[in-house]
């Protein structure tokens, strides 16, 4: 398999593509413009359809209306995009379309910045939208991550007929690596016999939809999507974890940030500090299983987010108040640093935090 | 000599009366003595006779209760 | 004996939940007559945005997507860019459409989208119990222009029609009404052709129909019609703003 050295946000537009995505419904934003850009080129030449919505909000009720019709379909942008999207996307659950929505999430609150954030972490999964409802989310540290994890997502959208998110950051849009296009497809998803595709007089009609005036049938219906979102919590958990079993500090970090912190990790045990770390892929279902590996003696937990902290809640459930927990982190658009990281684990591994 | 054939799926009117409205030969009125499952008067025809099998009761009907036949 | 008139197959045996003469009911006959009539029943994919005739999603006999508020005509978008070979159609009140959903029915007409949209211009907002709507007459009453709404405080009606009839890519635009049963013919007449638009190829179709809302206009069903024909007729004049060529 030849690798090829491609841009993130281009690296998605492939990866789509090659999963069998045809449709593809967005909006320019920076820093996710490259995803609509590389799209308008590529879905034509096979046989696919792009096209630029006069919103976010339109596109992906475009999204809604081709994934409701049955097709593979994605759209993407950046966090303020994203938060326009949140309506369509509690729709998309509630009527359990499949489709991709992938976000290059940038500095925050309102219009932010414009370079790599991760303050998008409580709206991608505790949801932005109305409703008790889930969707999965992948957050790849890497463009190879992203190409396997855009794939993924389009396996499971349908085999769980929900939206899926992708959590990637401006880094990730707009750098370049090498990557490969792995043929992962899982071949036996079932028909979409569910899909408005016309009657032809064959079937009886289907109906796409999210409204239950009867609130006996709503809530029946909210109890069937909870057996789904279950499913996925037993099934769909991925992270990446190391040192948990003689840590003298674990850090928690995800996405780019997540590398940052494995260069302070190195930057540490050459200064003869054992440091762990726990790294979710999936932000939703969280790996909190995974924090009873830690050793007893590990004197504290660092989360490491491009936020202000938006990632401790999750680190406090999963550890159980076991240890003390610190954040460090930068936003806004600022990216951590290794030295920054490191010297917050010297005082956690010191005892002076 | 009647032109026309009228029938009326009662449980289906909601007694708005733009039937009686528009019968060019005034004979629909809603029918006081009888009370559907909704609880509205139906409407009927009150002399089939003057029927003229024009179908403006049931093109102005907004819940297709009337159906129309030419004899 | 010949059938003058009988309920349309196009038509669910769900009956309608519409308010006592409302027509709104009278325009779903219409719509599904001519999808039966033009043979393209088992083709049809309709949109449902919110408002009250939502539940169209059970009352139209083909596949139905029922659609957040305004946006039917994105999603309409999205079924027809994967299926351009099936007839869709948006069937949208005046507070989704003139509303919250303008900027995507703009956009629809001005993509020239192939679809056909059924526009229902009842001066109001009928679900939710009678609000002001983008297209309430000046003067008029409503659950939040309980003085009668002003020019000042908020605008003037707006007309759609007329509106999306400047958008080169609508092909086929008309403002009809139900209000007698001679302006209804003439309404399925616009209704058929504003299909036929789509089935050619030609680009966006709209017929706007003016329609009652008894309940919350605070009138009886006949009256209503009477109301229409007296205000919003005059404001809202009927007619062809848009035609396309036929194949040659």
């Amino acid at each position: 398999m030849s690798k090829v050295l491609m841009k993130g946000n281009e690296a998605v537009g492939a990866a789509a593509i090659k999963a069998g995505c045809r449709y593809f419904f967005g909006y320019p934003i920076t820093p996710s413009s490259e995803i609509p850009e590389y799209m308008s080129k590529a879905l034509p030449e096979v046989g696919g359809v792009f096209l630029q919505a006069e919103s976010e909000v339109a596109a992906i009720n475009m999204v809604y209306g081709a994934g409701g019709a049955g097709a593979r379909v994605m759209t993407g942008s950046s966090s303020p995009g994203i938060s326009l999207k949140q309506e369509g996307i509690t729709y998309a659950a509630g009527a359990e379309i499949p489709c991709v929505i992938v976000n290059m999430m940038r500095g925050g609150p309102g219009l932010g910045s414009i370079q790599p954030g991760q303050a998008d972490y409580y709206q991608s999964t505790r949801g932005g939208g109305n409703g008790d409802y889930r969707t999965l989310c992948y957050a790849p540290a890497s463009i190879q991550e992203t190409v396997d994890y855009v794939m993924l997502a389009f396996d499971k959208a349908d085999e769980y007929r929900n939206p899926v998110l992708i959590c990637a950051d401006g880094m990730i849009g707009q750098m370049m690596e090498a990557v490969e296009f792995k043929e992962n497809l899982n071949k036996n998803l079932p028909a979409k016999d569910w899909a408005t595709t016309g009657t032809k007089g064959k079937r009886e009609k289907n109906i796409v939809n999210s409204l239950f005036l009867e609130a006996e049938l709503c809530e029946d219906h909210n109890i069937r999507l909870e057996k789904k979102y279950k499913l996925m919590e037993e099934n769909e958990v991925l992270y990446e974890a190391f040192g948990l079993e003689d840590a003298d500090v674990v850090c928690v970090a995800y996405g780019t940030t997540s590398r940052i912190v494995k260069t302070a990790i190195k930057l540490a045990a050459a200064k003869g500090i054992k440091v762990g770390i726990i790294r979710p892929i999936t932000l939703w279902p969280y790996p909190y299983a995974i924090y009873k590996d830690i050793n007893p003696n590990c004197k504290g937990i660092l989360g490491v987010e491009m936020s202000q902290g938006q990632i401790m809640d999750d680190i406090k459930i999963g550890i159980e108040g076991r240890m003390p927990v610190y954040f460090h982190g930068r936003t806004g658009g600022m990216v951590p640093t290794p030295a920054g990281i490191l010297a917050e684990i010297e005082k956690i591994a010191g005892g002076t935090k | 000599m009647a032109k026309g054939k009228v029938t009326f799926n009662d449980d289906a009117c909601k007694g708005c009366e733009l039937c009686v409205t528009v019968c060019p030969k005034q004979i629909i009125k809603l029918n006081k003595e009888k009370i559907n499952s909704k609880g509205y008067s139906p409407a009927h025809v009150i002399n089939i006779e003057e029927c003229i099998a024009c179908g403006n009761c049931a093109i102005m009907c907004p819940d297709s209760v009337i159906t129309v036949e030419r004899l | 004996m010949t059938m003058v008139y009988e309920k349309s197959k196009g038509l669910t045996d769900v009956p309608f939940h519409y308010c006592p003469g409302c027509t709104h009911g009278v325009i779903h006959k219409l719509v599904a007559e001519t999808l039966v009539e033009l043979g393209v029943l088992e083709d049809a994919i309709g949109v449902a945005p919110v408002g009250c005739s939502v539940l169209a999603y059970k009352y139209f006999n083909c596949d139905m997507q029922e659609a957040a508020h305004g946006r039917a005509p994105a999603v309409a978008t999205g079924i027809k860019r994967v299926h351009p070979e099936n007839v869709v159609f948006t069937y949208q009140g005046d507070g989704d459409l003139a509303s919250i959903g303008t900027a995507e029915i703009v956009h629809a007409a001005h993509r020239g989208e192939k679809f056909t949209t059924i526009f229902v211009n009842n001066a109001i907002y009928g679900m939710t119990g009678g609000q002001m709507a983008p297209t309430t007459l000046i003067g008029q009453k409503t659950t939040t222009s309980p003085l009668g709404r002003t020019v000042e405080h908020s605008g003037m009606p707006i007309r759609m029609s007329e509106m999306l009839a400047t958008i080169d890519g609508a092909k086929f635009v008309e403002r009809v009404s139900v209000d007698t049963p001679a302006n209804i013919r003439k309404a399925k007449k616009a209704i058929k052709r504003a299909f036929e638009c789509q089935i050619q190829g030609k680009g966006f179709a709209i017929v706007e129909v003016l329609s009652t809302c008894p309940t919350n206009w605070g009138y009886t069903p006949v009256k209503a019609l009477g109301w229409l024909q007296e205000n919003m007729i005059p404001y809202y004049p009927l007619g062809n703003f848009r035609d396309f060529e036929e194949d040659k």
